[in-house]
């Protein structure tokens, strides 16, 4: 029974540090005897006065009206936790669910248990579906999420889904059941195409959020900008930028022109730099745009060229600024005037030189949220150091990812931000040459770090100065970052890294592991090692039978595991199965899969409270 | 150890060829083979790595580095196709195409014609026209050689070589 609960209030919020299950009760009790809180002790009053008649009435009602405040999934989670009462009372007030697996419930468990839903965060697919390693049509279908909540949730205005495979049709029946819709937030998805866009932007006429992120949406060929009702819209944030279909730009004019409440706009790549100043110019209070192209599809049309840098200076208020997806160099300067403000940046996209860059980066003094490509070289990430004292993100991204690409970016950019960036909480760093020693600066520079990335490309490369592997960068990332709850690792690396982080990495929630480790040793460190473990990705790695077995303790507390081109037996992961019946473990392979074959290729395991999915494709076994 | 292992059973896959689009097993097969693939140029084939105990130093391994295939396509995607013998151009966006069956289709309906069938070790046979194209270091290429993604990313412009140019190219190579 408690467990159930327990898998139900999974916590899973990055950002929130809850304590482990046991711990976590411990403190619920103290809370409740305390004299602190006044809600427990009227209510054990009450209970001792009206026993023979209403007491739970009395005492939910007090609750709601307490809990309807509580925000923070961890605290909720916590006082669902307290007893039968609270967790009734605190099912009833909940009104933003949060699930990391779509495959940990039903969607009538859900339903039943929260009855009041307005937002639904739902993700699906694991991380590594994004680089081609799980087959397509693997699952994560939102098709029964929207049918059930069509009929619970009639008043349902938030979904944000990532990961999920979602079809036009379940667009369309999202539109039509919600006639209160206000946020549609698409993250990594696919399976739909413009006509569902098009669907919703009609039928949804509170719509204030449509937000396609990084998601594959199929040309359908509708023009799904002039769907959109006449007369004033509620938008505020319209983002499009993954679409790679064109659109009907006086239509998109026109809706900018009747959305006063628009803040954020991201444009596609098929928008081009005149009609970005077009649309900069009847939209001046815009705080987050997208540029779309930043180039010009032909020759520009006329001998004057339009003022671009007098459009970017009227947006006082741009401080998010990302797109540039077929960058004309030339025009960069352009932005110039909004460069003080601005405290995100995004120039992933666009293959900027160091000597483009340097004079853009000078003046952005506040920025905190970074993503670049590394064709802005050391020399770059010193100018960032230099001047972005206030940096929190950093992501540098390849600009020629495969493994024997040239590297334009190595230690000295890494050691140059830790040395500038001392705030700096978030780094993705991708590059072909690393030397422990920066890493281990990075540690020691920058303290408030959360999440650490680095990717070498090149496998099992090491310290490229001392040729020794990457073991001691990594153990000092964390020993000394005593924040962190994500890591990433990458290069040469032995089991050595992997006693570091089991000893170290109390508060790691993430792991992504690649192309490392010599023994079974090293997984059994990380699952004895890191009681705060949710989310395990391995890929080419030396681990093993034995080394599955150590972790049957953690995998119920975990969201996912996933083991990948490592040597496990199909015996074993039976075993794990049969001990353990709420984990729901899937072997992923191709459709020959010999039946008497021993090897398994995927390995991706979860807990769920209602048994193993009913969609399970050719090439995917449950055990 | 286990990587070897893992690298054994991927050559073997590389070892199956990929025939005409369309027919649902070579697609299935041009999948598996995607995991460990040379990305050695043809004109270096005599020199790759046989042995399989040390890790192949040239070889694309699916889905690393992790960067999602979308941030990938940093080039522009209209590339021309030339026919020798057609009297024009065409232009085609590889970017809707996510593998080489559905781009040499493609090719067969615009030009109305039939792609032999491909295999490793001797290109394309039986039809006389050979797809090839233009890479980013100037030089031409069999379409086929090398991972889809590796070679979308890299082609400047398509030719579909026929008659006696195609067979030198062919003999020239191995």
């Amino acid at each position: 029974m408690t467990q159930d609960r327990t898998e139900m209030s999974e916590d899973d919020d990055d950002n929130s540090q809850s304590p482990p299950l046991d711990l976590r009760s411990a403190a619920i009790a103290d809370h409740c005897s305390s004299s602190s809180s006044s809600t427990p002790n009227k209510s054990r009053n009450c209970m001792a006065l009206n026993s023979q008649t209403f007491p739970d009435h009395v005492l939910e009602n007090v609750l709601e009206n307490v809990l309807q405040f509580l925000d923070s999934r961890c605290d909720r989670n916590a006082a669902s936790l307290v007893c039968k009462s609270w967790w009734r009372v605190e099912a009833l007030t909940r009104s933003e669910v949060f699930i990391g697996n779509c495959y940990a419930l039903s969607p009538t468990r859900l339903t039943q248990r929260f009855k009041r839903v307005k937002s639904l965060l739902l993700k699906g697919k694991p991380r590594f579906a994004d680089f081609n390693l799980m087959p397509p049509d693997w699952g994560a279908n939102f098709a029964p999420w929207v049918s059930t909540m069509a009929k619970a949730y009639p008043w349902l205005e938030k979904v944000d889904l990532k990961r999920m495979f979602v079809t036009d049709d379940d667009l369309a029946l999202l539109a039509d059941s919600f006639p209160g819709f206000k946020e549609l937030i698409l993250v990594c998805c696919e399976g739909f195409g413009t006509s569902g866009i098009a669907i919703v932007a009609n039928k949804c006429r509170k719509l204030k959020v449509l937000d396609l992120i990084e998601s594959e949406v199929t040309d359908d060929g509708v023009d799904w900008i002039s769907c959109f009702p006449e007369g004033v819209t509620s938008l505020e944030s319209l983002a499009f930028d993954c679409v790679e279909a064109p659109i009907n730009f006086e239509a998109l004019e026109g809706l900018v022109g009747r959305s006063p409440f628009l803040k954020k706009l991201r444009l596609n790549r098929l928008v081009s730099l005149e009609e970005l100043h077009r649309l900069l110019l009847g939209a001046p209070q815009l705080t987050s745009l997208g540029t779309g192209s930043f180039s010009h599809d032909n020759a520009p049309q006329s001998e004057q060229e339009p003022d671009y840098a007098a459009a970017f200076r009227a947006c006082k208020s741009v401080v998010c600024l990302s797109g540039f997806r077929d960058l004309m160099p030339e025009y960069l300067p352009s932005i110039l005037p909004v460069c003080s403000n601005l405290t995100s940046l995004n120039f992933s996209y666009a293959n900027i030189s160091p000597d483009m860059f340097k004079p853009i980066i000078h003046n952005c003094h506040r920025l905190q949220v970074f993503w670049a490509l590394d064709s802005i070289c050391d020399e770059g990430l010193q100018a960032v150091a230099a001047t972005c004292k206030e940096l929190r993100e950093l992501r540098i991204f390849p600009f020629d990812p495969r493994e024997e690409s040239e590297g334009p970016v190595s230690e000295l950019g890494l050691q140059a931000i830790s040395e500038g960036c001392r705030n700096l909480e978030s780094i993705l760093y991708f590059c072909q040459r690393m030397t422990n020693a920066a890493v281990i600066a990075m540690s020691e520079n920058c303290p408030e770090l959360t999440v650490f990335r680095l990717c070498i490309m090149g496998r099992h490369r090491p310290d490229h100065v001392t040729g020794k592997p990457m073991d001691e960068g990594f153990g000092a990332i964390v020993k000394n970052c005593k924040k962190l709850t994500r890591l990433a690792i990458s290069g040469l690396l032995t089991d050595q890294a992997f006693r570091y982080m089991g000893e170290h990495g109390k508060l790691i929630r993430t792991l992504s592991v690649a192309f490392a480790g010599d023994s079974d040793m090293a997984l059994r460190h990380v699952l004895e090692g890191c009681p705060r473990l949710q989310k395990l990705e391995i890929r080419d790695s030396p681990f093993g039978d034995v080394a599955l077995r150590c972790g049957m303790h953690r995998y119920y507390n975990m969201r996912f595991v996933w083991m990948s081109a490592c040597p496990l037996s199909k015996g074993c992961c039976k075993d794990v199965a049969r001990a353990m019946p709420n984990l729901v473990v899937e072997v992923i392979g191709s459709d020959d899969d010999d039946d008497n074959r021993d090897y398994v290729e995927t390995l991706y395991m979860y807990r769920s409270l209602d048994g193993p999915r009913n969609d399970v494709p050719k090439f995917v076994t449950i055990l | 150890m286990a990587y070897e292992k893992v690298n054994e059973l991927n050559l073997k896959e590389t070892e199956l060829c990929l025939g005409l689009p369309g027919r649902k097993e070579e697609v299935k097969e041009e999948q598996d083979v995607s995991c460990v693939r040379s990305n050695n140029k043809r004109q270096f084939e005599e020199t790759r790595d046989e042995e399989e105990s040390k890790p192949p130093t040239k070889t694309q391994i699916v889905g690393w580095p992790p960067v999602r295939s979308y941030r990938k396509n940093n080039s522009v995607s209209y590339v021309k196709v030339s026919m020798d013998g057609a009297p024009y151009l065409r232009k085609i966006d590889l970017k809707t195409y996510k593998n080489y069956p559905e781009l040499l289709k493609a090719l067969e309906n615009m030009f109305k014609f039939t792609i032999g069938e491909y295999c490793e070790r001797e290109g394309y046979k039986g039809s006389g026209f050979v797809p090839t194209y233009e890479d980013k270091d100037g030089d031409w290429m069999l379409v086929g050689d090398v991972p889809w993604d590796m070679f979308s990313s890299s082609c400047k412009r398509l030719r579909i070589m026929k008659g006696s140019e195609a067979s030198a190219l062919d003999s020239s190579s191995l």
